[in-house]
């Protein structure tokens, strides 16, 4: 099976998008391959050829520019840990990237793989819908820029085209009053899919009032989610302990989780209402 | 498809299919055995080589993506009689058992100690949270991995625990 396989490693990026061009849909794309080269195997997914960016510099590494970072798509998870600017303007996307995997996958698994192998347990994925990430489409056509929140549009389904690539990930810097949280909840710490992964930004006033906040949850609904309309109870609102219990409510039944291998729905929807409220009680 | 890489200071040259996994090229082509297969799939860091100084794990490295690289396995760790460090406290203390996961334990904690040379107990889990061990129960290994670490200051490993 294996040995069926054709590879082309692309020297640069616009080389990338000629080889996408022309092997329109039948390619797919080769980053980490810390997901790819599970799924072959298991037998499973195996394109006939395979686009090798591995070798992509270009695609590579992070820089302030100016409202936001922008991270190249194969940025490591290792190269997120140690990033200055990650660790001072999104400290939770370092929580997010050493919670995946241990010291090996975080050396090879990129951003952009958690974005585009689209699973709804990608433990990076939360922050950057809850921060508003812009994402960088490149292709032979150019470059087009779309919001995070509207790549997905179902389970492991997003709007990247067959000859597209994610260049790269714009992540708006927050504002300096602004509190964030995250959470990964699994059966154990390292090497183990989320049950429930959970992302928030909040900014709450003087007088307790919340002046904005963005809600984002992982592994409860086939595509990571905002919770919009737990969002928009607390919005404009003064914190309060019944606030609070009507705000985990709210989420226990916005998400929509399943019962599968890794937990139940009952568990998904509880803990994803604690642990909201648990960050609640912190603002 | 003919791939040159490093493998323990040496250039290799191999025709295999690009897909094919490094550690099966490791292990199959270049017959460096040390290298061992846990799982297959990522999870539990028995194939953890070097590829250009950081950790991986080799089930997951397609070999088109070695081409130039340095590779360090297992077999590097030590020269000519003398065990490394880690390998020779390893003994001593018994953080091994079966044996199937050292050579990965290993690899990892090289690269944990040449990051950070002095690491806390929780450095040397967060370190090895890559790596499954059945056998040992792991606190001897973390054992090994800190006495090693505090020892390695001189040439030589005295181990006043063992």
């Amino acid at each position: 099976m294996i040995s069926k396989i054709e590879v082309y490693s692309p020297k640069t990026l616009q080389e990338a998008y000629l080889y996408l061009q022309h092997l329109h849909g039948r390619a797919k794309v080769l980053a980490g391959g810390t997901d790819l080269m599970v799924q072959l195997h298991d037998r499973l997914l195996v394109a006939p050829v395979y686009v090798n960016i591995w070798g992509l510099n270009e695609l590579r590494g992070i820089e302030d520019t100016g409202e936001s970072l922008r991270i190249g798509a194969l940025t490591t998870y290792t190269q997120l840990i140690r990033s200055p600017l990650v660790r001072q303007y999104c400290p939770i996307l370092i929580e997010a990237a050493q919670a995946i995997g241990g010291i090996q996958i975080q050396n090879r698994g990129t951003i952009g793989g958690n974005i585009v192998n689209a699973s709804p347990a990608g433990d990076t994925l939360p922050i950057l819908a809850v921060f508003e990430a812009q994402l960088e489409l490149g292709s032979h056509h150019g470059i087009r820029v779309v919001p995070f929140n509207e790549f997905y549009t179902g389970y492991r389904q997003t709007i990247l085209g067959p000859d597209e690539l994610v260049v790269a990930i714009h992540l708006p810097k927050p504002s300096p009053s602004d509190r964030l949280f995250f959470q990964k909840v699994g059966s154990r710490q390292a090497m183990i899919i989320s049950k429930v992964v959970i992302a928030v930004k909040a900014w709450v006033d003087g007088q307790k009032r919340i002046r904005s906040i963005q809600i984002a949850a992982g592994s409860v609904a086939p595509t990571v989610i905002r919770l919009r309309q737990t969002e928009a109870l607390l919005q404009g609102q003064v914190l309060t302990p019944e606030l609070i219990e009507s705000a985990r409510q709210s989420a226990m039944h916005e998400v929509r989780p399943i019962t599968d291998v890794r937990s139940t729905e009952h568990y998904r929807r509880t803990i994803t209402g604690n642990i909201l409220s648990k960050f609640l009680c912190q603002l | 498809m003919k791939i040159a890489f490093v493998v323990n200071g040496e250039t290799r040259q191999v025709d295999v299919p690009p897909m094919k996994r490094l550690l099966d090229v490791l292990r199959e082509d270049l017959r460096l055995t040390g290298t061992k297969e846990g799982c297959g799939e990522g999870e539990c860091g028995a194939c953890s080589v070097f590829v250009n100084a950081e950790v991986v794990n080799s089930c997951l490295v397609p070999i088109c993506q070695v081409e130039g690289a340095e590779v360090q396995t297992i077999e590097s760790l030590a020269s000519d009689d003398r065990l490394h460090p880690l390998q020779e406290t390893m003994l001593k203390i018994g953080g091994t058992q079966c044996g199937i996961c050292t050579p990965g334990i290993l690899m990892a904690a090289k690269a944990l100690l040449d990051q950070n040379p002095h690491p806390t107990r929780d450095d040397i889990r967060a370190g090895l949270s890559g790596n499954l061990c059945r056998c040992t129960g792991y606190v001897r290994i973390i054992d090994a991995v800190e006495i090693c670490a505090r020892n390695t200051g001189g040439p030589s490993v005295s181990l006043s625990t063992a």
